[in-house]
């Protein structure tokens, strides 16, 4: 069936270099670093390294490899919606979790 | 909303390409096609799990239990679970009468991915197969309710393992599904076609398809994890390893409680385009009902964990998520309230569609009221897993998604098919269904609170009297839904030929032939004021 459908302009405006792309991965491996280090000095440490890195690790690899950086508004507010209902979830288990 | 000229393209129910028979309809990517393709798959379903409850009742109403043996009585209540839930409800009014008329409610061709479309069917269809391999596959039927609940689930030597991947492959079909309907809504809409200028059915499409994307992969990842553990025993919910059964329960319910209102919210949105149509009155409260659609949506989505009151988990949980459940009611309430407001003082032609609508209020009603009663905690423990709760989700699921699934389809029929049925042999067939839902389902409320427990193969002397109640009641409903789905299958095959318009309807489907052309409009028509403007119909009685 053909439908026409007006595409709009193409959202990306700008592209990154190599470079960006390498001082994010190298960011990425010393948080890795971070993570592990905590992770052997205590079961805390490890948890609460689990629940700040790993979700900052995460934003770099949407904003620079994903391109979340170059989107338009629409798509930072759908990837934000997501985010924040999963941010609420974890809230709301932590309610159970936190006060067993 | 503007009208056109009736288009001289052929109906969507002939072919017209290259391929013809069943090859045309299995390559299919007309969104109206796709969703006959899924509305005869899930008839199917249907009544294979309507077979296998009509078994489970005979099977209470003698206390020998001579008819099957205790295991079996396990598997055939999970398996109606699965195939009820995951196979009729789930995908339900969303999947038909979304994919059939979103794109024409809002002035479009089709939806924006076709393709993608018809590979959600197959998706469905793939996970629909999968489940019933399970049946006869590796250890037999599921034995663990629909829940697949941890630590059972893990251990149990039934074929968990493939059941729960039929439903991590249903849950593809129905992400791709709401990434579909909530792309179309926002780039397809008609010139015109303003937020609050849509039908209130695209309104619960929408929030049904933004549940359907963001609490899915949460069911999806909780189901792999079960086969992990299943098959290389990595501990996540195993308290001897230091995983934790709770955190399933957890998991499971973020999904399959908001999947609840995937279920509710798109039958909602169909009761909401009945009404109007035959109270020949604008809707009453358009932006509460818009707006307590995505209300519902966002709080559903917090509430799962009353699911797990008696389940052992902290005190400050407790009151959060009774608390929550509570304040859900609200925006229900809200819809119901403006659904008799648009009654009130209505003009009211009553056809069966509007019999079934009001059956629906009626009965999710008494769904909805039940359901408050177990949001309070010190309630919620006595009744707990017993016959109550069966009773309560199926006024909800089968009184609410299910009456408003058949409303829906009459109301839809004419359009659909371009066929009229029989108004009489509905009418007769309303009667049966609704006496018989009533026996089943109430006894069964009435059955929890003296204490009855749910999926007990045998019960105590003292229930036998309420148990052949509702056995009886079973026969009376089976009875009327074979006399309503062959009446509607006699029409298809030998009914007469429809009015493009036979209920006076003024949303968009109704400018159009019946049933519909290929590409339903030969030219998108250009919006000009909201869907349920009447003009000199309205308030004639």
């Amino acid at each position: 069936m053909s439908v026409s459908i007006e595409h709009p302009a193409e959202a990306h405006t700008e592209h990154p270099g190599y470079a960006i792309f390498i001082k994010v991965w190298l960011v990425l491996l010393v948080l890795t670093g971070c993570l592990v280090g905590m992770s052997h000095v205590s079961q805390t440490y490890a948890v609460w390294g689990l629940l700040t890195l790993t979700p900052l690790k995460a934003g770099l690899v949407f904003y620079f490899f994903m391109h979340l950086k170059y989107e338009g508004p629409l798509f930072k507010v759908v990837v934000l919606v997501t985010l924040g209902t999963l941010l609420i979830f974890f809230a709301l288990l932590f309610s159970d979790v936190a006060f067993h | 909303m503007t009208t056109h000229a009736s288009t001289a393209q052929p109906s969507y129910l002939v072919d017209t390409g290259t391929r013809k028979g069943l090859l045309a309809w299995l390559t299919t990517t007309d969104h109206k096609r796709i969703a006959l393709l899924y509305l005869y798959a899930m008839s199917m379903f249907f009544l294979i799990a309507m077979g296998i409850g009509f078994v489970m009742r005979l099977v209470q109403l003698t206390s020998f239990q001579k008819l099957i043996t205790a295991q079996t009585y396990n598997a055939l209540f999970t398996v109606h679970g699965v195939i009820m839930i995951f196979l009729f409800v789930i995908p339900g009014l969303s999947a038909v009468f979304g994919n059939f008329f979103l794109p024409i409610l809002i002035g479009a061709k089709d939806v924006s991915f076709p393709r993608l479309n018809l590979a959600s069917w197959y998706f469905f269809m793939a996970g629909a197969i999968l489940a019933v391999l399970s049946l006869f596959t590796g250890g037999g039927a599921p034995d663990t309710g629909w829940s697949f609940y941890a630590p059972f689930s893990l251990k149990t030597g039934t074929n968990v393992s493939l059941a729960v991947f039929a439903a991590f492959v249903l849950g593809f079909s129905s992400m791709l599904t709401g990434i579909n309907f909530i792309t179309t809504i926002h780039r397809m809409r008609a010139p015109g076609m303003q937020w609050f200028r849509m039908p209130l059915f695209c309104w619960a499409v929408y929030s049904t398809a933004w549940i359907q994307i963001l609490a899915t992969p949460i069911v999806a990842i909780t189901l792999v994890l079960v086969i992990l553990e299943r098959f290389f025993g990595i501990g996540v919910f195993d308290p001897a390893k230091g995983g934790d059964p709770l955190l399933y329960q957890h998991l499971f319910w973020i999904y399959s409680h908001p999947a609840v209102y995937i279920m509710i919210l798109p039958a909602m949105g169909a009761i909401t385009e009945i009404i109007p149509t035959f109270a020949k009155r604008t809707i009453f409260g358009y932006k509460a009902i818009a707006f307590s659609s995505m209300a519902i949506a966002g709080v559903g989505s917090l509430v799962w964990a009353h699911h797990m009151f008696t389940s052992g988990m902290s005190g400050m949980a407790l009151m959060l998520f009774s608390l929550l459940t509570m304040v859900v009611a609200v925006p229900s309430a809200v819809k119901v309230f403006n659904w008799v407001g648009t009654l009130y003082k209505g003009s009211i032609d009553f056809q069966p569609p509007l019999l079934f609508a009001l059956t629906f209020i009626f009965l999710f009603c008494i769904g909805g009221l039940t359901g408050v009663m177990q949001g309070a905690l010190a309630v919620n423990v006595h009744i707990h897993d017993t016959y109550f709760i069966v009773g309560h989700f199926h006024y909800v699921m089968f009184g609410g998604t299910g009456m408003a699934f058949f409303a829906a389809l009459l109301y839809w029929f004419p359009k659909m098919w371009g066929k009229m049925y029989s108004k009489k042999a509905i009418y007769a067939s309303w009667f049966p269904i609704f006496i018989g839902f009533n026996m089943l389902y109430f006894g069964m409320l009435i059955l929890g609170l003296m204490g009855m427990p749910r999926r007990y193969y045998v019960h105590l002397p003292q229930f036998h009297t309420m148990h052949v109640v509702a056995t009886v009641g079973s026969w009376f409903l089976v009875l009327g839904l074979l006399m309503f789905f062959g009446t509607l299958l006699y029409a298809i095959l030998k009914g007469e030929k429809a009015e493009d318009n036979p209920w006076g309807g003024v949303t968009l489907e109704w400018t159009i032939p019946s049933p519909p052309p290929l590409e339903n409009f030969e030219t998108i028509p250009i919006v000009t004021h909201g869907p349920y403007e009447f003009g000199a119909q309205e308030g004639k009685s």
